[in-house]
């Protein structure tokens, strides 16, 4: 059962992934990037991490996915085509995708079952967040006004 | 089948390279910042598996890193997006090979 | 007794469910998940139809006329006409169009307001799926559904249908974040997501008259106000319903769709609705909990439908009461009025709580809130006089 619906997601997910980092019409890459990102969310379900998945869902797909689409219609002269593709790139990413591979495989101490945890629960991460974390909470803060007045001012045309 | 932490991590490997095979071939300036956009997942799926499998999962480290990481990547992602309408009033085009001269 | 008839539903599962014992433990989850599915869907199918039929009757009461009476009793047999006009209709795609995009708007945004359904605690033990992070789940979910809105903007190769799309994401994307933040505080006062912990918080009654809802907190009336506004946006109804023009830009991203399609969209739209209503109830109006003590013999679930019902209810009436808004002044209005608002209501939570959740409490909330309001209220005037009406003939 657990495998079963792990390695459909796995599957989805990595599918997705490839589509949005190869297909030439743009506005398909894009919606596959946020179906990718559905499948990452279902793996943080399955890892037992729900509040991180849920969060990716609201950010990702709520958020950057509109703003990757809104981007690509207000910067295309024609009907979305990308141009190119460097093949050497491909070579690249598969030459890591081995090596990261083969170190996994190799390492003896990785091949190890899912320990029995209690639940994780939204109150404990709150209280973590409230109590041990809470300067990065801040930083965060202030990060996250600094990217949104930073952005308006990038984008805003200038009144002449 | 079980999934142990290797499969886990072969999964987060595999997503790291589509993201570094985004960026590295494709010539559109959104879809190499989609490429570092999962890339970021990625890292994000690393800790969670290793928090998840690790010998004392009580503290939600892992979980706290993977939030604020969630957290960066979207204001990353924003300013990128403004960044490239920026430069695409200027250029008028999106392909990355064609933002060659520095002079604005 | 009376918990039996409470419990029936959950009775009858279980015995649906003994039928099953031999198999293995997945095989039982899963069809214990199917039966709720079902249910779920079958009820909520129902009250859709219900709601369309019941909707064009009360909108032309108001309107000082009858509505659909032909079909059936009262025209209560409308919506099976609806469907099979809808379901006979011939699918038109246009040429140009991009036909993956096109054909799975209408599913991802029927298949969204769906989801959204399942969080929701119907009656004592009656959520479908219980999830600790329910209210976010709730959340990131709905917010699915302007994606979904632009790809069937997008997926029309229509300009019309991009700009009412651009119009409809714009717009819930502006009144998502006092949706949220007016959810905030009750979050804050129960400390916790889950839907079902938030309705066991709401389960007291004041001397055993005034049920301790939220919404009878100066912090909760102002917030559940909130809610339901931003509500009414989310689910593009009027007076907040541009994107469906219908006078304007035909039907906005909803254009090039016909038949069943259109149905889908009509559908997700409804269930929508049904869902940031359910929610609502949920969060201020005391999920299933019976107004008076005295009255807890009624089962859970019908005191839930009640309540869903008066919102359903005061949502026709804002329809057929208030003319469509401008967008920008759609968009003033949430940024510049209910943002700030919203945020006040967590301050004037977190003081009633210190205060001491009593009389005391109850008046500085209040106070604090009445304070922003105030200055709001002069900061956003618009000096706007009122003349006398000038009557011009055609000379």
């Amino acid at each position: 059962m657990n495998s079963a619906a792990f390695i459909v997601t796995a599957i989805i997910t990595v599918a997705a992934a490839l589509a949005a980092a190869t297909l030439r019409n743009l506005m398909h890459a894009a919606l596959s990037f946020a179906a990718a990102f559905v499948g990452i969310a279902a793996l943080f379900f399955l890892l037992g991490a729900e509040f991180v998945g849920l969060a990716l869902v609201f950010i990702y797909v709520g958020a950057v996915a509109v703003l990757v689409v809104f981007t690509i219609l207000l910067t295309r002269r024609d009907v979305g085509k990308d141009r190119g593709f460097n093949w050497g790139g491909a070579i690249v990413a598969v030459a890591v995708f081995g090596s990261l591979t083969w170190s996994i495989l190799k390492t003896q101490s990785l091949a190890i079952g899912a320990p029995h945890i209690a639940m994780l629960t939204v109150k404990r991460i709150g209280a973590a967040l409230m109590t041990a974390y809470v300067w990065p909470l801040q930083c965060v803060g202030i990060l996250l006004t600094a990217a949104l007045i930073g952005a308006l001012i990038l984008v805003m045309e200038e009144r002449r | 089948m079980t999934p142990t932490l290797q499969v886990f991590l072969i999964i987060s490997a595999a997503l790291f390279s589509i993201g570094l095979l985004a960026v590295l071939s494709r010539r559109h300036a959104i879809f190499i910042l989609i490429g570092i956009e999962i890339m970021l997942a990625a890292a994000n799926l690393n800790f969670i598996a290793f928090w998840r499998f690790g010998p004392h999962p009580q503290p939600p480290t892992g979980i706290m890193i993977a939030l604020f990481s969630i957290a960066i990547a979207a204001a990353e992602a924003a300013v990128g997006l403004a960044m490239v309408i920026a430069v695409y009033r200027h250029y008028r085009t999106t392909n990355v090979d064609q933002y060659d001269q520095l002079k604005g | 007794m009376s918990k039996s008839i409470d419990q029936v539903f959950l009775n009858a599962k279980q015995w649906l469910l003994s039928w099953l014992t031999g198999l293995p433990t997945w095989m039982v989850q899963v069809a214990s998940s199917l039966i709720n599915i079902f249910a779920l869907l079958a009820v909520f199918l129902t009250l859709f139809a219900l709601i369309s039929v019941l909707e064009r009757k009360i909108l032309a009461r108001m309107q000082n006329r009858y509505g659909p009476n032909r079909v059936g009793p009262f025209g209560l047999f409308q919506p099976i006409a609806d469907g099979i006009k809808m379901l006979i209709k011939e699918d038109i795609v246009p040429m140009r169009a991009d036909k993956v995009v096109h054909f799975l708007a209408p599913i991802l945004i029927a298949a969204v307001a769906i989801l959204t359904l399942g969080v929701i605690p119907y009656g004592r033990n009656m959520t479908p799926f219980t999830i600790d992070g329910g209210i976010l789940f709730f959340f990131a979910v709905g917010s699915t559904t302007e994606l979904a809105v632009f790809m069937a903007g997008w997926g029309s190769n229509n300009k019309y249908s991009m700009l009412g799309a651009m119009r409809a994401i714009a717009q819930m994307i502006s009144y998502e974040l006092p949706l949220i933040i007016s959810v905030l505080p009750v979050v804050m006062v129960v400390g916790s997501l889950a839907p079902d912990r938030i309705v066991a918080a709401q389960a007291e009654y004041t001397f055993g008259l005034v049920p301790r809802w939220f919404v009878f907190t100066p912090w909760g009336a102002a917030a559940f106000i909130l809610f339901f506004v931003s509500g009414l946006v989310e689910s593009n109804r009027t007076p907040f319903d541009v994107p469906e023009g219908e006078s304007e830009i035909v039907a906005g991203h909803m254009t090039e769709y016909s038949g069943f399609k259109y149905a889908t969209f009509f559908m997700a739209e409804y269930l929508g609705m049904f869902a940031i209503s359910g929610l609502g109830i949920t969060l201020f109006l005391g999920g299933w909990h019976a107004p008076l003590r005295a009255l807890g013999f009624v089962p859970s679930y019908v005191w839930f439908f009640a309540k869903l019902s008066v919102l359903l209810f005061v949502y026709i009436w804002i329809r057929g009461t208030l003319p469509r808004m401008r967008i920008d002044q759609i968009m003033n209005f949430a940024w510049k009025f209910m943002l700030p608002m919203a945020f006040t209501c967590i301050i004037a939570a977190a003081v009633w709580h210190y205060a001491g959740r009593g009389l005391r409490g109850w008046l500085w909330s209040l106070f604090v809130i009445a304070i922003v309001y105030t200055v709001l209220s002069m900061l956003l005037d618009t000096k706007r006089k009122f003349a006398p009406r000038v009557y011009r003939f055609a000379e």
